[in-house]
């Protein structure tokens, strides 16, 4: 579904990735560890076509097309998504008219029509009530005034809505308490089938202990260093990553 | 195309005129120029008695007398008085009854902008009184009206048939003196709207009037006047567009609005005059002087949502005479290229247990500059008043700027008064958010400026809100949304 080939990138003319090799196939998830600064939530913000991101070499397949060119609207309309470590607050603008218009975006560039009022609502009690959402947050401004935990499971909530193929999660576990973030890796593991992909990018292990990875990548320096099962995160949590660097040394 | 700030810019620049049109109606127009002989042809040509005419001329006298204000922060070239032409109407002038009698060319212009009399008047139960240059040519539902004693004409007709209620009401919110642009109002003014709603009537439905300029070179001067006696309540809507025109046209209205005892009005305008191109050429000068008097428990709402005009001027206000009177002011107004708004309002506490609430928004893009510029006024006897202030700007890109100049004067010290501004930008990374969500920068960009006007929006009526967020895209897209 998804597949990275020897991917550069920089921003502002410093390069961030040098050369990332990533395979992700239909019905897996795959988590991406690495220390700060290593390039985990570049490589998100690449693979959703963030234009401030220059791919100077290498290319991004999905669904077996090149999608380097692409917008990033354009590879939402594909169906990728991904959830921010720190979604933006739009005020005045209500959650449930953000995710119809995001719905309705989509389907419109498929070339379908609008999703019905029925129908949207139906959808939306269904999955607001698979993450314990209070439907008094779908009538606020969207992000305004939301605590850390809040703000994520609403992320959750819209790649439930949107239902992607490939969903990027950017660190979706930082700033949230146990309750929260078991209710978000349900969320999550709900949503994931055998034909969708899940890229869980996080620094720690605490979040695969709920949704457990096929695969575990380890980021290092702009590099995937190292690939295996949940084990390596195990490790990880146990060791750090410095016997990591030593080895590639 | 994902957004980046160049990509932002370029998109608000391609940005044209939507209604930029011109229609071609046999018009009958003064030569140019100002002195007393054309005052007294104006209110010749209008058959106007003999008290109006000298008004007219009190007026004149007046502003001869006065300088052009320069204390606003707006920058444009003064206008040439003498070089404005004072009247122009159209020259078929047979009483209209119904629709086909207008002119078919006025009605094309009208379906150019979308709104067909016809169909507004059959589906929303609107009562048009259309003003195209300055006569007033169709009006209609006048008879439903008219059952519940409700009077709404031109003022024109209103100084004919109603001459005690213009006498005894004109100019008595907004003096002819009162400043130069209304005492230049008072003396030449072509037509206007006139309403009158009577003691304990609750109006029917929402009174609107569309204004349009039209005949090049013509200065417009619109006068209203709007009476709701004691315990009635009227729903007034203005909205407007204009053609666009390479000379700068010269607008100057006065609205006057009288709130008797436990009566309520509410006044909402639209307005979209051509704001010069994106060099910054043309467009409308606005200079507007609106105010109402609130008695006793009466309410005034100003809603405004200002896109268009080279330079606005414009101060919508309330003095609330009355004990326990509410005066309110819901503004929102966008600036791009090089337009320029200086805008706000004025509320005067004279009375007990006054209120007032002013909530104001502006979205600058462009090179554009905005002001808010308001007045919160506590007199010695205004006992427990109380005023809520909030203005925000949303701003685009890094050539435009926003002003805030609250002035408030407390001379009661049971007075509560409460002051919130903030200014924010479009940023990149709700534009991306959204990016990714689906939605492109341009439908990314209307729901943010829509978010941003939510609180105000929300208080046009229905039919108006709908006109208004369109708007609001045009003024602020590539293409209309």
């Amino acid at each position: 579904m998804l597949e990275i080939n020897n991917l550069h990138c920089e921003i502002e003319g410093k390069p961030i990735l040098k050369g990332i090799n990533l395979k992700v196939d239909k019905g897996e998830i795959h988590a991406l560890m690495g220390p700060n600064g290593s390039g985990k939530s570049t490589l998100a913000n690449v693979i959703s076509g963030h234009e401030d991101y220059e791919i100077t070499k290498g290319n991004i397949y999905f669904k077996s097309n090149e999608i380097n060119e692409l917008s990033a609207s354009e590879r939402a309309h594909e169906g990728i998504f991904m959830s921010f470590q720190y979604p933006v607050e739009i005020p005045g603008l209500t959650v449930t008219n953000f995710i119809k218009t995001a719905i309705n975006e989509t389907r419109k560039a498929k070339g379908l029509d609008e999703m019905s009022s029925r129908e949207m609502l139906k959808k939306i009690r269904e999955k607001s009530s698979l993450l314990d959402i209070d439907s008094k947050l779908l009538s606020r401004s969207l992000n305004e005034g939301f605590s850390g935990g809040e703000k994520k499971r609403n992320e959750i909530f819209q790649m439930v809505m949107l239902e992607p193929e490939l969903a990027v999660l950017d660190e979706t576990d930082s700033g949230l308490d146990v309750d929260m973030l078991k209710i978000v890796a349900n969320g999550v593991i709900k949503f994931s089938n055998d034909n969708n992909a899940v890229l869980v990018i996080t620094h720690y292990q605490r979040l695969l202990d709920y949704i457990v990875p096929d695969f575990v990548h380890v980021i290092l320096d702009g590099k995937v260093v190292k690939s295996g099962d949940k084990s390596l995160a195990n490790r990880i949590e146990d060791k750090g990553y410095d016997w990591l660097k030593k080895e590639i040394k | 195309m994902a957004y980046t700030e160049e990509e932002l810019k370029k998109n608000l620049e391609t940005k044209e005129y939507a209604y930029g049109f011109y229609t071609k109606i046999d018009s009958e127009t003064f030569p140019i120029g100002l002195n007393e002989e054309v005052v007294r042809k104006i209110s010749g040509k209008k058959n106007e008695p003999k008290w109006m005419t000298e008004w007219r001329l009190e007026s004149y006298k007046s502003w001869k007398d006065m300088v052009e204000p320069d204390w606003s922060s707006l920058k444009y070239e003064k206008p040439n008085f003498q070089n404005i032409s004072y009247y122009s109407a159209p020259k078929k002038k047979q009483n209209l009854k119904s629709l086909d009698d207008v002119d078919p060319e006025l009605i094309k212009t009208f379906k150019k902008l979308g709104i067909s009399i016809d169909e507004q008047k059959k589906l929303s139960g609107v009562a048009m009184d259309v003003i195209v240059d300055s006569v007033s040519v169709a009006t209609s539902f006048k008879d439903t009206l008219s059952e519940k004693g409700i009077i709404f004409c031109s003022i024109s007709e209103a100084i004919q048939n109603h001459p005690e209620l213009v006498r005894k009401y004109i100019g008595t919110v907004v003096p002819q003196k009162d400043n130069y642009y209304a005492a230049l109002n008072s003396a030449v003014f072509s037509d206007g709207s006139f309403c009158y709603i009577p003691k304990g009537v609750k109006c029917p439905m929402e009174l609107s009037t569309y204004f349009r300029i039209n005949q090049a070179g013509t200065g417009q001067f619109e006068r209203t006047l709007l009476i709701a006696d004691k315990g009635s309540y009227v729903s007034y809507l203005e909205g407007c567009t204009a053609p666009a025109r390479d000379e700068n046209q010269l607008h100057a209205a006065v609205v006057e609005l009288i709130a008797h005892d436990d009566s309520e009005i509410k006044y909402s305008t639209v307005q979209n005059w051509y704001p010069g191109d994106k060099k910054g050429r043309g467009g409308v000068y606005n200079f507007v002087t609106k105010r109402g008097i609130c008695h006793d428990r009466a309410k005034i709402s100003w809603t405004q949502v200002e896109t268009g005009s080279a330079v606005t001027w414009k101060y919508p206000s309330c003095i609330l005479k009355g004990n326990d009177s509410i005066g309110e002011f819901y503004s929102i107004a966008v600036t791009n290229n090089f337009q320029q708004a200086d805008t706000g309002t004025k509320m005067i506490h004279l009375g007990k247990n006054t209120k007032s609430t002013i909530i104001s928004k502006g979205i600058c893009a462009g090179k554009s500059q905005a002001s808010y510029r308001g007045l919160v006024k506590i007199s010695p006897r205004a006992e427990n008043a109380r005023n809520f202030s909030q203005c925000d700007s949303l701003l685009m890109g890094n050539n435009c700027g926003s002003h805030t100049y609250p002035y408030i004067e407390a001379q009661n010290k049971t007075a509560q008064i409460e002051h919130e501004a903030t200014t924010s930008r479009i940023g990149e990374d709700q534009i991306f958010y959204c990016n990714q969500r689906g939605i492109d920068t341009e439908r990314a960009i209307a729901l943010i400026v829509n978010g941003f006007s939510a609180e105000v929006l929300n208080k046009l009526p229905m039919e108006f809100a709908v006109e208004a967020k369109k708007l609001l895209e045009i003024s602020l897209e590539g293409s209309v949304g």
